[in-house]
């Protein structure tokens, strides 16, 4: 007890482990890079413009689907409605322009409250009732697909029906850069930051890093955990209106399947599938990797079946990679423990 | 909540300007007006009356004890102060007022601060943001001031005489330190009634020196200290006055010189206790255990050692010094890095747990909720845990067989339940204990490895392993016990083997074995010197 030696050594050590774990949104940068450089020897035509602004665009819409989720799974939860809601989101959007000619800002503002309408529904069940958010969003994800085909009853927006002043935002570049692209960036940058720096969201972070301790503390779990719900929920509603800027054309089964490829992406980059850590930043190069190997494929003209594959073997690497890592991290701190014991 | 709870809540300002609370108003010591007054609380989960007359009033400045055996109501108790439960009846005032708290926050805004037995921390996040979760300071937009949070919690360990960097996460602390970050929690909290719930049952009596020395502090700033612990010399060294409790409900309360042990303890279990300590003389019998030249790399090297059948050595040393590990290697949880151990004149194989329970070897761990049971399961089924293979019957499992087991062993330990088939979570940690002892005892084995037997458990419990222990060795068994308390040292055992750093320092029979020859092994210097 009477030593204060050890200090700087382990101020050190902590800095190296952090500088380990901060390295995961750098990993994957350089994975991205060497998928990149090994596809463009193959295919020169992979790099051109606009194939870039093409996955950029495309990975821009899971990344903001894994903005949410990262916010759901950090508190030990899950939301696998985001895919039903993007295509509810999508469609709605698309039948206000075709049947009732809405102004274009309106578009965004009402894909957008049709996902706080889920967000809301989904967190409401998940506090208040209780119920585990496995089960309840899986429900959701059926409920919202069946209300979603009621609705649009084998009709399709084509086009046609779309302002062009809408489907500009998912064509138009600035610099080079799809505007999508930029929106998601821009929201990534901003939740990353609110991520670490505000209490309410470290509470998202204690919640799921251990949920009896998160009581004992105060923290307003019920609060917490709905507002996370409710930002995923709002940013798939978002993304449906983006999805349909995108794709200008949805009947009723855009986004299906995308929930899985989200979580995929969000874990792949580095969120604890169990809660507590993880960034933001991480799943959104996440989801970025996923669309760069999905059209690495499609440029080497390999079957688009591997590309399923290779996405499940990231997934479990980068499970094995994390345990491997917490086991290496738990290992070393212990280590490093017993200075101070020692008279 | 009420209005007067609202009064007393800290401004960010306030929170910013200072970590420790100077004496809140200039009379706060002085003034005889208590700061804690809670009347014959009341709480019954289901059918059971955990608190029938939870009683108590603290006054600033003083540090009060909370006795009582497990079951005695204390920790529901401190859970009613926390704002956890809600009491059924009964009244709380703080300052003179009524408060109702609603939960945890309620709580720790009208100033209350309370470490939990259990260490309760976020793994994932900084020592720092632990101690500060929910409070961080802050600075322009409400932005979390990292910084300057990180100096507080260094500002809060250098007070507490620790070196914790506040910037590690809090996976991978040892116990002691979890405890440690506990206190420091409290400690930034400010609050002016700090409510400690065995806050030293894993720290070693260095630390438990230091933290007196911050209860002396504290009470100088006129907070009110509730401080809970079985180590009754504790109590004595560090308290003004003593409530005990028996069995839900309050009994009394009395200033500490107008109190002997014998009273305490009369008080807290009705009636007359046997000696805490029952020692049966034995004569030891053939070498059970031999182990020489364990080691592994960065625990601990060179260590020799015997076990006989009939005798009990004890592993004592301070915390960190390397006995846990030792016990670990032995029973091949850990690979050793070099010698060998062998049990009744046979080698065993390196790490490797399974040959060593083959062998005749049980080894109940120190922290029994993670280690030793299976909280969720019921009370037969974590009896028959380690004996499954035995009572299987064509590799299926019949729960009348494992009820049979358990009745044997509970009976034996008497073990105090309602049911076979509840959850052990729903047992007191003496019970628990016992749980765990009879899993083990079940395999019938020729040595029991047990680390820190008796920790967090009542004193009328602890008498009770502690003849458990006895009746064993009296029938042949040979004990290697890890301990922490000096008295369960001397008291039970037949020799003692001191470890420093990692190294045997000293190795005492029972003749020569007292509180200063073994602090001088483990602490390598003159115990007066490091108190």
């Amino acid at each position: 007890m009477t030593a204060v030696t050890n200090r700087a050594g382990r101020t050190g050590g902590g800095r190296a482990v952090l500088a380990v774990l901060r390295a995961r949104e750098v990993g994957i940068l350089v994975l991205i890079g060497f998928v990149v450089l090994i596809t463009t020897v193959k295919n020169s035509h992979f790099v051109e413009a606009n194939s870039v602004q093409q996955m950029l665009s495309g990975a821009a819409l899971f990344a903001l689907l894994g903005v949410g989720e990262t916010l759901v799974i950090i508190t030990r939860n899950v939301d696998l409605s985001v895919g039903s809601v993007l295509g509810l989101s999508a469609y709605v959007v698309g039948y206000m322009f075709k049947y009732h000619h809405i102004p274009v800002w309106s578009g965004f503002l009402i894909g957008t409250l049709v996902g706080v309408a889920a967000g809301v529904v989904n967190g409401l069940i998940v506090t208040v009732l209780r119920v585990p958010s496995l089960v309840v969003t899986l429900g959701m994800l059926y409920v919202i697909r069946g209300i979603d085909g009621v609705i649009v009853n084998g009709d399709q927006i084509d086009p046609a029906s779309i302002p062009n002043s809408f489907t500009a935002v998912g064509y138009r570049t600035f610099l080079g850069i799809p505007w999508l692209a930029i929106i998601v960036t821009v929201v990534v940058a901003i939740v990353g930051y609110a991520m670490r720096s505000f209490r309410a969201s470290r509470e998202l972070y204690a919640i799921g890093s251990n949920p009896d301790a998160a009581a004992l503390a105060g923290i307003p779990i019920g609060r917490r955990v709905f507002s996370a719900f409710l930002i995923s929920g709002t940013l798939a509603g978002f993304a449906g209106a983006l999805f349909l800027a995108l794709h200008t054309q949805i009947n009723n089964n855009g986004g299906v399947g995308y929930e899985l490829i989200v979580v995929t992406a969000v874990v792949v980059g580095g969120v604890a599938i169990f809660g507590g850590s993880g960034s933001v930043v991480g799943a959104a190069l996440g989801a970025l990797l996923l669309n760069v190997i999905n059209q690495a494929l499609v440029a080497g003209r390999i079957s688009a079946f591997w590309n399923q594959a290779i996405a499940g073997a990231l997934l479990l690497a980068a499970i094995a990679f994390d345990r491997w890592l917490s086991l290496r991290v738990t290992r070393s701190l212990q280590s490093a423990e017993g200075a101070h014991h020692e008279l | 909540m009420t209005s007067a709870v609202a009064e007393i809540t800290f401004t960010a300002a306030e929170m910013k300007g200072f970590i420790f609370r100077p004496a809140r108003g200039t009379n706060a010591v002085t003034e005889a007006a208590p700061t804690l007054v809670l009347t014959q609380a009341t709480k019954s989960f289901g059918p059971v009356l955990a608190l029938a007359d939870g009683s108590i009033t603290l006054y600033p400045g003083e540090a009060h004890a909370l006795l009582g055996e497990n079951g005695a109501g204390k920790s529901t108790l401190v859970k009613i102060l926390g704002g956890v439960y809600r009491p059924d009846a009964g009244s709380l005032e703080l300052g003179g007022r009524a408060v109702e708290f609603t939960g945890p926050s309620d709580a720790v805004t009208a100033g209350l601060a309370i470490i939990y037995q259990e260490p309760s921390l976020f793994p994932d996040l900084s020592v720092a943001e632990n101690i500060f979760m929910g409070r961080q300071p802050v600075g322009a937009g409400r932005r979390i001031d990292r910084r300057g949070m990180n100096r507080a919690a260094h500002d809060i360990f250098r007070r507490l005489g620790v070196a914790l960097d506040p910037g590690r996460p809090a996976r991978g602390l040892s116990v002691a330190d979890q405890q440690i970050v506990e206190i420091a929690k409290a400690l930034s909290m400010a609050a002016r009634v700090v409510v400690m719930d065995e806050p030293t049952a894993a720290l070693t009596t260095v630390e438990v020196l230091r933290l007196f020395e911050v209860i002396t502090t504290l009470r100088a700033e006129g907070v009110a200290v509730l401080f809970i612990s079985h180590r009754l010399e504790e109590v004595f060294a560090c308290c003004q006055r003593v409530t005990i409790m028996r069995d839900g409900r309050f009994v009394r309360t009395a200033p500490v010189e107008e109190l002997t042990i014998d009273d305490i303890i009369r008080s807290m279990v009705g009636r007359d206790l046997e000696a805490l300590f029952p020692k049966t003389a034995t004569v030891p019998g053939d070498v059970v255990l031999e182990v020489d030249g364990l080691a592994r790399h960065g625990a601990f090297s060179d260590i020799s050692f015997t076990v006989r059948a009939g005798e009990i050595v004890a592993l004592a040393g301070l915390v960190g010094a390397g006995r846990s590990e030792v016990a670990r290697a032995v029973f091949g949880v850990d690979r050793r890095d070099a010698g060998s151990v062998r049990v009744a004149g046979r080698a065993l194989p390196n790490g490797d747990a399974r040959a060593a329970m083959a062998a005749g070897v049980a080894l109940v761990p120190e922290d029994r909720r993670q280690q030793g049971l299976v909280m969720e399961l019921g009370i037969d089924q974590n009896v028959a845990l380690a004996s499954l293979r035995r009572l299987s019957r064509g590799g299926l499992l019949f729960r009348a067989g494992e009820r049979r087991l358990a009745a044997t062993w509970t009976s034996r330990l008497r073990v105090k339940y309602g049911r076979l088939r509840n959850p052990v979570l729903t047992l007191s940690g003496g019970n628990q204990q016992k749980v765990v002892l009879g899993k083990w005892l079940a395999r019938g084995p020729k040595l029991l490895i047990v680390d820190e037997p008796t920790r967090g458990i009542d004193v009328g419990t602890k008498a009770e392993v502690h003849r458990i222990l006895d009746e064993l060795v009296a029938g042949g068994l040979a004990v290697l016990m890890i301990s922490s308390e000096l008295p369960e040292v001397l008291g039970m055992a037949d020799r003692v083997l001191v470890l420093r750093e990692g190294r045997l320092t000293a190795e005492l029979s029972r003749a020569q074995a007292d509180e200063n020859t073994i602090m001088r092994a483990a602490t390598g210097q003159d115990p007066e010197l490091a108190a």
